[in-house]
């Protein structure tokens, strides 16, 4: 093989392998979406996270806001705090509110912001007051078992 | 001999396991200029003594001095070194077969000298019309026969023009012209380019026909050296019965096994 | 030390063992300094980097068809099988994740590694065995040039450089074989497809440690072939020996390398 073929070949292969590469960074991942900008840090504390994991997205009405960069556990108020990294361009109110939501019925568990109607602004470091904590499936059904108990013993007392 | 010899081997010993040794004792002397010949049977240690000469093996007791330097004692950078000054003709030729010929022989010119590349070329040229195969630069190994092959690989040998030639059984497998041509290379490379050369084989008439001085290896042991004249006439069984090529000697036709009769007196009471 | 007569039954059993285990350690500690040897030496592959690009087109150009092919394959059953048991529980939607997460995380970086391993690998071995066997390597030596920077070093790094492509290439051929069979042929909603795909794959956490994944695999094939071809007995038994044990021990050591680092990579995040 002369040398010259070898390299073009060998080129195209390099060449071709890094095109890969780029088709799976930006078709396929999320680099395109989620880019390295300014972001500040918030907290909110929750009873129960659920299924929330760190790298969850953070979504107000509906759109990424910000991600979900840490979760610890308190061990004075026995609650989970929750470190938001939400993107700078996007001010919130200081009476906004976090909700764990799940996306469709057994996707993966994000937070919902609700804007609050408050003048002043979120800024780095503060904490959100309110918080809902994500629904527990088992307490879901507890909860309905023990409504039909009660149902039933109505109906019965009742009748 | 007045000149320093090219090779000096003073009672080498060597084994690859201390239990079994192939080589006793060995002394052996190269003067400058002439072609040694080192002959004996397969497996009697005469490719070690030559592995030995080239740094390859360590002699375990014994000095070896090899164009001045003492071979046990170098490491591996200063045996590189001293292995620019020696060339080495392989058994089968042990060309690169991923190489044309012209790359075959223009290799050590490329790896270890900085000449350009016209340079090179008439060069390796030059190589190949002492050998007498310019015209089979552009081919490849695969494409030339052994005799050939061989004398391809003598070529890219002699490319930086070394001191020191060794040749490992390079007569073995070859039809009468090529076994003729290689002989007569040897003998002429080696007289006018003022090389000296260590031939080991056991092809006695080939070798007798070239070589200046002959040490006959037996069992790890040299029994027999001297002029191919002197051997030719040597009273010495062993020299006596390689020469002559006799079946039997002190070297035994027959594989050690128990009596020949006995074993077919057994044979019949069994049955 | 002569050599006592080896026992028989349970004692003689267990020699046996102990001395195959001991030797496949020594074997394994030879083949460690090998290893180093090869990272010591490797300023010729990498200054002459011509002798390299060589070795990447044998071990990787020479790989490619059957790269590509196969992982059109691969995601094309990924597909089919995908879709068939995503659509019982109404999420056929998810089949673009399922089919780009599964190839970007394991089939990617395991596949196009045992491909390769047995491709390119063997090979590797078999070329460096009979250069030994014909003493093309012990001619080298005696023309002062070391064979291991010459020879060895050039087919290790070509192939580390050319699995993580390779493994890429695959994966993104499988995308695009799961798009044809899901998208093309069933049906699947092609935006769904696309766009539950890139918000569920992490550039960082997916697609960076499958490409970490495969160049540890290219490391550890690379490193096998190259070691069994130059440790070959120079007969025709010990270069057919070599290469067999270097596709089964490439396969091997690639799918015990997967677990460690799919444990320490993939499962990990939830311990935080």
């Amino acid at each position: 093989m002369k040398r010259s073929t070898i390299d073009i070949w060998v080129g195209a292969f390099v060449a071709a392998g890094f095109a890969g590469l780029l088709f799976l960074a930006l078709k396929v991942g999320n680099l395109a979406s989620f880019s390295t900008s300014q972001t500040y840090q918030v907290q909110a504390k929750f009873a129960n996270i659920g299924g929330l994991k760190v790298r969850a997205p953070i979504k107000s009405a509906g759109v990424v806001v910000g991600r979900v960069s840490d979760i610890k556990f308190d061990n004075e108020s026995y609650e989970a705090i929750v470190t938001f990294n939400v993107d700078a361009h996007y001010k919130f109110p200081r009476d906004t509110s976090a909700k764990i939501l799940t996306s469709g019925l057994l996707g993966e568990q994000y937070v919902g912001l609700e804007a609050g109607g408050d003048a002043a602004m979120l800024k780095e470091g503060e904490r959100l007051r309110l918080t809902q904590s994500a629904v527990v499936l088992e307490n879901l059904i507890s909860q309905f078992l023990f409504n039909k108990a009660a149902e039933g013993k109505d109906s019965k007392d009742g009748k | 001999m007045a000149a320093t010899p090219i090779v000096e081997l003073d009672r080498v010993s060597f084994g690859y396991e201390a239990a079994r040794p192939v080589l006793h004792d060995v002394s052996l002397r190269v003067a400058p200029g002439s072609v040694v010949g080192i002959m004996g049977q397969s497996g009697c240690g005469k490719t070690t003594i030559l592995r030995i000469v080239a740094g390859w093996l360590r002699a375990g007791a014994g000095r070896t001095r090899v164009l001045g330097a003492e071979v046990s004692r170098l490491g591996g950078a200063e045996i590189f070194a001293l292995r620019r000054k020696m060339g080495m003709l392989f058994q089968f030729g042990a060309l690169f077969t991923d190489m044309t010929v012209f790359d075959n022989v223009a290799f050590q010119m490329r790896e270890h000298t900085d000449l350009p590349a016209d340079l090179i070329e008439d060069l390796v040229h030059l190589k190949l019309e002492a050998v007498g195969l310019r015209g089979a630069a552009r081919l490849m190994p695969s494409a030339l026969s052994g005799g050939m092959a061989r004398r391809v690989a003598l070529a890219r040998a002699i490319a930086l023009d070394p001191q020191l030639m060794l040749y490992d059984e390079p007569f073995t497998g070859l039809d009468p012209i090529s076994l003729g041509v290689i002989a007569r290379l040897i003998r002429t490379l080696n007289d006018s380019l003022g090389q000296t050369s260590i031939v080991v084989s056991h092809d006695v008439e080939e070798c007798f026909g070239i070589v200046d001085y002959v040490y006959f290896v037996s069992d790890g042991r040299i029994v027999a050296e001297g002029t191919p004249a002197d051997l030719r006439g040597s009273g010495d069984a062993f020299v006596h019965q390689f020469v002559r090529g006799e079946p039997d000697g002190p070297i035994p036709f027959h594989y050690p096994a128990p009596d020949y009769g006995a074993d077919l007196a057994a044979v019949a009471a069994d049955g | 030390m002569a050599e006592r007569a080896p026992a028989g039954g349970l004692a003689g059993l267990l020699e046996r063992l102990g001395h195959a285990a001991s030797s496949k350690i020594w074997r394994l500690g030879y083949a460690a300094r090998f290893f180093v040897y090869i990272l010591l030496h490797s300023g010729t592959a990498l200054r002459r980097f011509g002798l390299t690009i060589r070795e990447i087109y044998f071990s990787g150009v020479l790989s490619l068809i059957i790269i590509l092919v196969s992982g059109l394959f691969v995601g094309m059953v990924l597909g089919l099988q995908g879709y068939d048991t995503l659509q019982r529980y109404g999420s056929s939607e998810a089949l673009g994740i399922l089919v780009a997460l599964s190839l970007v995380r394991e089939l990617g970086p395991v596949v196009a590694g045992l491909l390769f391993a047995s491709r390119a690998g063997s090979a590797i071995t078999a070329e460096i065995g009979l250069m030994k066997a014909t003493e093309q390597i012990a001619a080298m030596e005696m023309m002062a040039v070391d064979p291991i920077a010459r020879v060895v070093a050039p087919r290790f790094w070509a192939g580390v450089i050319s699995m993580p492509l390779l493994a890429a290439l695959f994966s993104a051929m499988g995308i695009f074989g799961g798009y044809l069979v899901g998208v093309r042929l069933i049906g699947v909603d092609e935006g769904a497809f696309w766009s539950q795909m890139q918000s569920s794959v992490d550039v960082r956490e997916d697609i960076m440690n499958g490409v970490i994944k495969s160049i540890v695999f290219g490391i550890a094939v690379t490193w096998i072939a190259v070691f069994e071809g130059y440790d070959a007995a120079p007969t025709a038994e010990g270069v057919s020996g070599a290469t067999t044990r270097t596709v089964v021990t490439s396969s091997l050591a690639i799918l015990a390398l997967d677990f460690v680092l799919t444990a320490l990579m993939f499962t990990g995040g939830n311990a935080r």
